[in-house]
């Protein structure tokens, strides 16, 4: 099978959901719609969601980017979600936090296998853009997991 | 036009041993066409049709999802294991979707026994999606013993249902019109049950009267179609429409498992035929289309005429 006859038509398919006891959902429901609006299968989730129920809904949907917003340092537990991906089998997930993340702290999710960080004033292009491209490389993946002997 | 291409042997296996992951990534590739749904058919007809389909269709806002969402807890401690396949819209502007049913249905997220999976329906009419056949066949193939299918909020003629589900539920709310609009054709025709959610809500009553008064105008007074009251957000009736559901479950058991899988391949079938034609004609240049545009305004081309002269033509194919 060449790599040309199986190109990617496929839609994204994003999960925007929060984990911690931040309620904050505005900015979430924004990038929802403008991903929708670029053309991707968006999942939303209301705030407070454990890690198990995002890794839950991420195997069951085929999710290939989960976009998690952080406002109230919720994002140090990311790591943790990170690590249960990759436990689960789900490392071909990328995964993605916007929201406010202190400067010191970037690195941090950085190192633990988040693949992007957006702050705010971040441009709505600059999110689509990278979300669409690391989605290709989560739909790779999976391909070869699945479909290469 | 894009090769289609045949499932690989590790995730046919991963398929059917019951893996959550693999019957996910194969549930998209088939959404995607990737696959030839003949051939996937092919490899797993003679494990499917065990699965029963439940459908539950009805206007936006009447409580689908809410139902559904009650209606697993009852699924789950009669001890069977349940998906839900829940389609919401695409914009007919991008092509995206926000897939948003799943979020009443949160309370299900840890329990190994419940699988949902939200699907756009990606610009199909008729309240399901195209690819909605082989979804099912993949669910039953992986051992799943009910499927729970959510229409999009849908209009009197979303009438989709009728081919796909073993049996079809169709919700109605209070309110939503008088006792002419429960007497036009269309949707309210494909119902098994009927259910009045939001019960606890004034003019439920009233509801219940309409639907009972169009039942009682129908020829088949042995056969008539019971109505549920239901307050899904307390899950108040849910058993009551899990008996009925159950009683009519009977019927569907009887009936040889494979005629009702070549009911929906039927349609299946019809319906990829359609969509392979639909793409090859619009990839027409113009100078081809062009003979196609004068003949059909000189009048000398019938479609149907045509259609017909190509089935014909495949039933010499296929009798080779």
């Amino acid at each position: 099978m060449h790599e040309s006859e199986v190109q990617m038509e496929s839609p994204p398919r994003v999960l925007i959901t929060k984990i911690g006891l931040d309620g904050h959902d505005r900015g979430s429901r924004i990038v929802a719609a403008y991903l929708r609006d670029a053309g991707m299968e968006v999942i939303y989730t209301p705030p407070w969601q454990t890690i198990d129920a995002v890794v839950g809904i991420s195997r069951q949907e085929d999710i290939d980017i989960i976009g998690l917003s952080s406002l109230a340092t919720d994002h140090l537990i990311i790591p943790e979600l990170m690590t249960t991906l990759t436990n689960e089998g789900l490392d071909a997930v990328r995964v993605v936090v916007g929201g406010i993340i202190p400067q010191n702290e970037i690195q941090k999710l950085l190192d633990s296998g988040v693949s992007k960080v957006f702050g705010p004033g971040t441009l709505r292009e600059e999110i689509i853009d990278n979300v669409k491209s690391l989605a290709l490389s989560a739909q790779k993946l999976k391909r070869q997991k699945w479909e290469e002997a | 036009m894009k090769q289609q291409k045949s499932i690989s042997e590790k995730l046919f296996a991963k398929l059917q041993a019951g893996d959550v992951s693999a019957l996910s990534y194969a549930i998209r590739a088939i959404e995607n066409s990737e696959f030839e749904s003949a051939e996937i058919y092919n490899r797993i007809k003679a494990d499917i049709g065990r699965t029963a389909v439940i459908g539950f269709t009805g206007p936006p806002g009447v409580g689908k999802s809410t139902l559904i969402n009650a209606y697993i807890d009852c699924i789950r401690s009669a001890d069977q294991r349940v998906a839900v396949v829940a389609i919401d819209p695409s914009s007919p502007i991008s092509g995206g979707a926000i897939l948003g049913d799943r979020l009443r249905m949160a309370a299900h997220i840890d329990d190994p026994g419940v699988f949902i999976r939200s699907v756009s329906n990606r610009g199909h009419l008729g309240g399901l999606c195209a690819a909605i056949s082989g979804i099912i066949n993949l669910i039953d193939v992986a051992g799943w013993d009910v499927i729970l299918l959510e229409t999009v909020g849908a209009g009197q003629s979303d009438t989709d249902l009728t081919d796909i589900a073993d049996i079809k539920v169709v919700i109605q709310a209070p309110g939503l019109g008088d006792d002419i609009q429960a007497i036009k054709a269309g949707i309210l025709e494909i119902a098994d049950v009927f259910v009045v959610n939001k019960a606890d809500m004034p003019l439920a009553d009233r509801a219940m009267r309409q639907l009972q008064a169009m039942i009682d105008l129908r020829d088949d007074k042995n056969n008539r179609v019971p109505i549920v009251k239901t307050v899904a957000t307390e899950g108040v009736g849910v058993d009551l429409l899990k008996a009925e559901i159950d009683l009519r479950s009977q019927k569907w058991k009887v009936v040889d498992r494979q005629a009702r899988v070549k009911k929906r391949m039927h349609r299946l079938f019809a319906r990829e035929v359609g969509r392979l034609m639909e793409r090859k004609l619009a990839s027409m240049n113009q100078s081809e289309f062009s003979q196609v545009y004068e003949k059909l305004i000189l009048g000398d081309l019938k479609l149907n005429l045509l259609v017909e002269r190509m089935v014909e033509e495949l039933q010499e194919i296929l009798g080779d």
